[in-house]
């Protein structure tokens, strides 16, 4: 039985040593590659005495990134992945909650990675990986590691304002990866195009099961899927064939009529998650590659990846949703009415999950844990803990899983999971920002903030930007001269829908500040 | 012009899009304003952009996308 996740890397430098395993189409790094540098990064955390800790990893989109990974989790240590595109306040806030004694960067980020390293020592990646090997270390480091150890925390939205950081172990990795490789039919002859960013859990999806197959990953550069044609020619160039991506950028090429010009033909295994995808946008998909494997995949952060999928296998309707379908082997799906009971065929309710890839919970905040990571409602004789995701899902007459809404105010934007009380949250931060409310158009895609105060526009705008990651800025801000409230005088979101769609105005009030 | 302007403005009214000429190159657009200006583009000025218009040349700045409509507009 696996333990470690490096036991596929070590399988794979032997059975495939120089060929390619990651590359974004100007480097390459072999599989040999990526374990020298992992051995000698993991030599220097562990020759410094790190153990069991996080080491926060800063670097480029680029495949030494991924080496790095492999480098902390040698060490016996847990990646924390920060990025470029995330606000330098939310770099903080993450550095604060997890206090690094070391992060890793790169000759690309350091100068950024200078300014919030105050109280972690700054190594550089290029300095670490001629570190000499110790393998004396490393193989007794190697046999303390248990398969409940961490491999990595990454950060989500958190209604607070706080993002929190999900933990994984190396159990619910393999776990994960084991029953991915099936369901996406991984080999040797796969080359996957990775979309999603290094610094989410979602690449996992390509980068672990390469290990395992001998397959290859193109990590593809981000500005390219700002233009799509250049992506498709891109995707057929390298012959990529399995894409994971999320539902935005596979109707970015489907939206703009790239389809109708250029088909990326290498494609045979295309799977999508994080948002429903457009029947209309799906079916151009299916029309241009007609003999291509679609899958739809689901499932959140705290499970570890993706854990239940459907693979479309019939014609929808356009007003039909794709359903998620079934549980990978190993977990189980199972849905709570509000009154605590199980949910019947056709009935909504609560979306919980249990099994191995469920996460040791949000690190460093048991309260936030302990509200979603509860005892199985259905078991009252022994404990065991299963995640509750705050979806509401049914099942429907062919017994498969269809999503149906969030219960609170988290969305899916672009692919990501926000908590709209998160850019309320920011807004706030501003003495000048009275009160604010956020909505999200779902037909339009977009987020709406509303809010009162002397501030305006461009200073609240100048603030987001300062504290949130781009994917969470709101399309448009509205400035009210007061917010529509509750009886329990809360902000009323669904009539802050209303005097959007009215252009500013509700039952003959005119909310929108006239001065 | 002013039309382009103001489709630009509308998503981000932070940036001076008479002068900003690196839109893309400083990464003030994302994929998602691109199809946003794609779509605005084409309901305001009664266009299709066409896939192989859609690259860096055409989104870095408000002259060059005016540039791109009014040559469009010509075909």
């Amino acid at each position: 039985m696996r333990i470690n996740i490096l036991e596929y890397l070590d399988q794979a430098a032997v059975e495939y040593g120089s060929k390619i395993a990651y590359s974004d189409g100007i480097d390459d790094m072999s599989f040999a590659e990526v374990q020298e540098k992992s051995l000698a990064i993991g030599s220097y955390l562990a020759g410094a005495g790190i153990r069991r800790k996080p080491v926060a990893v800063f670097m480029r989109r680029h495949p030494s990134t991924v080496s790095a990974y492999f480098g902390v989790v040698t060490a016996g240590c847990f990646y924390i992945p920060l990025d470029e595109e995330m606000p330098a306040f939310r770099i903080e806030l993450i550095l604060e909650n997890i206090k690094p004694e070391i992060i890793i960067c790169d000759n690309h980020t350091q100068k950024q990675a200078e300014k919030f390293a105050l109280s972690s020592k700054l190594v550089l990646f290029e300095d670490l990986i001629s570190t000499e090997i110790n393998p004396e270390l490393l193989a007794e480091v190697r046999s303390s590691v248990i398969d409940t150890d961490l491999v990595y925390i990454v950060f989500t939205s958190g209604s607070t304002g706080v993002p929190k950081g999900v933990a994984a172990c190396h159990r619910n990795v393999i776990d994960y990866i084991e029953q991915l490789t099936d369901i996406l039919q991984v080999n040797e002859n796969t080359v996957f195009g990775n979309q999603t960013p290094l610094y989410l859990d979602a690449c996992l999806k390509e980068l672990i099961p390469v290990l395992k197959t001998g397959a290859k990953t193109y990590i593809i550069p981000k500005q390219l899927f700002l233009f799509p044609l250049k992506l498709v020619e891109y995707i057929n160039e390298h012959k990529i064939n399995t894409v994971c991506w999320v539902v935005t950028a596979l109707t970015m090429i489907s939206g703009l009529k790239v389809l109708e010009k250029s088909v990326p033909s290498s494609l045979h295994t295309i799977a999508f998650a994080s948002e429903v995808f457009p029947i209309r946008q799906f079916k151009l998909w299916k029309q241009a590659l007609p003999q291509a494997r679609f899958i739809n995949f689901y499932g959140p952060t705290e499970t570890t990846g993706v854990c239940c999928f459907y693979e479309v296998d019939r014609d929808f309707g356009d007003d039909e949703m794709i359903p998620i379908g079934k549980p990978f082997a190993n977990r189980e799906i199972f849905l709570i009415k509000e009154d605590g009971s199980s949910a019947q065929i056709g009935e909504v309710g609560e979306i919980y999950i249990r099994g191995s890839s469920i996460t040791h919970g949000y690190y460093g905040d048991f309260v936030r844990t302990s509200e979603a990571f509860v005892q199985n409602p259905l078991n009252e004789m022994y404990p065991e803990l299963v995640y509750k995701t705050g979806d509401l899902g049914r099942i429907n007459e062919e017994g498969q899983l269809v999503f149906v809404s969030r219960k609170d105010y988290q969305i899916k934007h672009m692919g990501q999971r926000i908590e709209l009380g998160e850019i309320e949250s920011a807004a706030s931060s501003s003495e000048k920002t009275g009160l604010v409310g956020c909505i999200y158009d779902k037909d339009k895609k977009r987020i709406i903030l509303f809010y009162t105060g002397e501030q305006d526009d461009v200073s609240l705008r100048n603030l987001l930007t300062e504290k949130l990651p781009r994917y969470m800025l709101p399309a448009r801000l509205i400035h009210l001269s007061e917010l529509p409230l509750t009886g329990n005088k809360k902000i009323d979101r669904n009539e802050l829908m209303n005097i959007y769609k009215n252009g500013g105005k509700l039952n003959g009030t005119d909310f929108r500040n006239t001065e | 012009m002013e039309q382009i302007l103001e489709i630009l403005n509308d998503l981000h009214p932070e940036v001076d899009f008479t002068t900003q000429t690196g839109l893309i190159d400083n990464k003030i657009l994302d994929s998602f304003d691109i199809v946003s200006i794609v779509t605005e583009i084409s309901n305001e000025f009664d266009i299709a952009v066409p896939a192989e218009e859609i690259i860096p040349d055409n989104f870095n700045s408000a002259q060059s996308l005016q540039a791109m409509i009014d040559r469009l507009l010509d075909e």
